[in-house]
């Protein structure tokens, strides 16, 4: 693994809690995130990386899929997902648990 | 005069369901001359009010009252709003959620509970809201809530008399399992206006919870998501207005009268429709009370030249009403603001803690 921000105490499996869910504003015809007091305007990336989540997923799995689907290299995008979890973690509005 | 451009879509719409409540905080931000049952809508107005507010854009609905747990078709609403495509909170005491209601209100697709804190434990909590064993009945909703896997926020409303136990009330909200918890400071509109002297927190108050809520926000890295609103008289500048007047919510009360804030009601020479008379979009777009502070061309000086004035919108519009008399004055909490003084001349006059008055609870 070339990673260094990841390790296996840090490989957290990756879901969305209840009552957080992905919708497709028609209006303003964007997708969103909606969750407790919050709507998150989605970009492409956003919404790449919240719908590959699914049913939860290790954030290695969920990097490695990005990765491939991007045909970017792991360690240049690893840094983004982490990051743009991290926040929505720290938001409660994706959990970190045991698969 | 020009027309202005179409405002933005909404995105948050507050039904307030009914006034009905067994609570009578003495904050309520219901209005002092409260709607009685026979003057709510009824179950079909408010699915198609939901509806309307979905092809408006709004994104987020908040069932609140009042207590909208005393309204009975509580199970139906929820399911319109999900079916209009919402995102649905419930924000409730607690008081009246047995676990048959729960267990409907789930099946309807409820998708988040806000319960109100009046207080951390059983003594203030019953004084606060003046409902005797309120507290361990909340409790017990709370525990349930989460033991259902809802998620669940706590609302502790703080003030001068629960102010001191905010460290208790934040690790309180961790052990019950809640994921957030909005640290509202009373605003003083309505009933927390009448009852200011003894509900305004004083500066050291306002310190130690500005430090208490800086390391629980450390401490609680990803457990708990904290949202504090300080009391605003104590700041330099005032809080905005949701993004500016008229541009991201609306409220509608349980007669179904569409205001732009809950408390713009105590505007007085504003002009509001209700969902019977007009469409919602119409009223969001058109309609007067909306279109009243929208832009700049209300605004007086100091905030028509001043710089921030895209960034707090010359403040709360109501706040300006309540202490200067005039809506469409500077908010008076701002430092640039010729009534600043006056503000500055009621924290001057905060009584002793022995010298607190009694409160006039809602009725
Ligand atoms: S603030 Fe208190 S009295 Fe008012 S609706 Fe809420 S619980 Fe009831
Ligand atoms: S003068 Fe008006 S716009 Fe400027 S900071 Fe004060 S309230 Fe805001």
């Amino acid at each position: 693994m070339t990673d260094t921000l990841l390790t296996a105490k840090s490989d957290p499996f990756v879901r969305l809690p209840r009552g957080v869910r992905l919708h497709h504003d028609r209006v303003r015809d964007m997708p969103v995130l909606l969750g407790p007091e919050r709507a998150l305007m989605l970009d492409e990336i956003g919404l790449a990386i919240l719908t590959e989540i699914g049913q939860g997923l290790k954030m290695s799995v969920l990097i490695e899929r990005l990765a491939e689907r991007y045909d970017a290299p792991r360690a240049e995008i690893s840094g983004d997902v982490i990051g743009f979890i991290e926040d929505l973690q720290v938001q409660r509005l994706v959990d970190y648990a045991d698969a | 005069m020009r027309d202005l451009p179409l405002p933005p879509a909404p995105i948050a719409l507050l039904a307030e369901l009914t006034h009905r409540c067994p609570l009578s905080c003495p904050y309520c931000s219901n209005p002092l001359e409260m709607v009685a049952r026979e003057g709510e809508l009824d179950t079909a107005t408010w699915a198609r009010v939901f509806a309307e507010a979905a092809d408006l854009g709004v994104l987020q609905l908040h069932l609140s009252g009042g207590e909208p747990v005393a309204r009975r078709d509580l199970p139906e609403l929820v399911e319109a709003a999900r079916q209009a495509g919402l995102y649905v909170n419930l924000i409730t005491s607690g008081i009246g959620l047995t676990e048959a209601r729960l267990d409907a209100l789930e099946a309807a697709g409820l998708d988040h509970v806000q319960l109100s804190l009046q207080g951390v434990r059983s003594g203030i909590a019953d004084r606060i809201g003046g409902y005797k064993s309120g507290f361990d009945r909340k409790l017990e909703v709370a525990k349930s809530i989460t033991a259902r896997g809802l998620p669940l926020t706590l609302n502790a409303v703080m003030h001068r008399q629960n102010l001191d136990d905010l460290a208790e009330t934040i690790s309180f909200a961790v052990e019950l399992g809640a994921r957030r918890i909005e640290i509202a400071c009373v605003q003083f509109y309505g009933w927390a206006l009448t009852n200011r002297a003894a509900l305004l927190p004083t500066r050291e108050q306002v310190e130690m919870a500005k430090r208490t809520v800086a390391q629980a926000v450390q401490t609680y890295r990803g457990r708990l998501a904290i949202d504090f609103v300080p009391p605003d008289y104590y700041a330099d500048f005032p809080k905005a207005c949701m993004g500016g007047w008229g541009s991201t919510g609306l409220n509608v009360t349980p007669d179904g009268t569409v205001l732009p804030c809950h408390a713009a009601a105590t505007i007085p020479h504003l002009e509001f429709q209700r969902v019977t008379e007009a469409p919602l979009a119409e009223i969001w777009q058109h309609g007067p009370a909306f279109q009243a502070f929208r832009g700049h061309d209300w605004m007086q000086e100091p905030c028509r030249s001043c710089a921030r004035r895209d960034i707090d919108h010359g403040g709360c519009r109501c706040q300006a009403m309540a202490l200067t008399g005039d809506a469409s004055a500077t908010d008076p909490v701002c430092r640039y603001s010729p009534q600043r003084p006056a503000v500055d001349a009621l924290l001057a006059e905060i009584p002793e803690a022995e010298a607190l008055p009694e409160f006039t609870y809602r009725r």
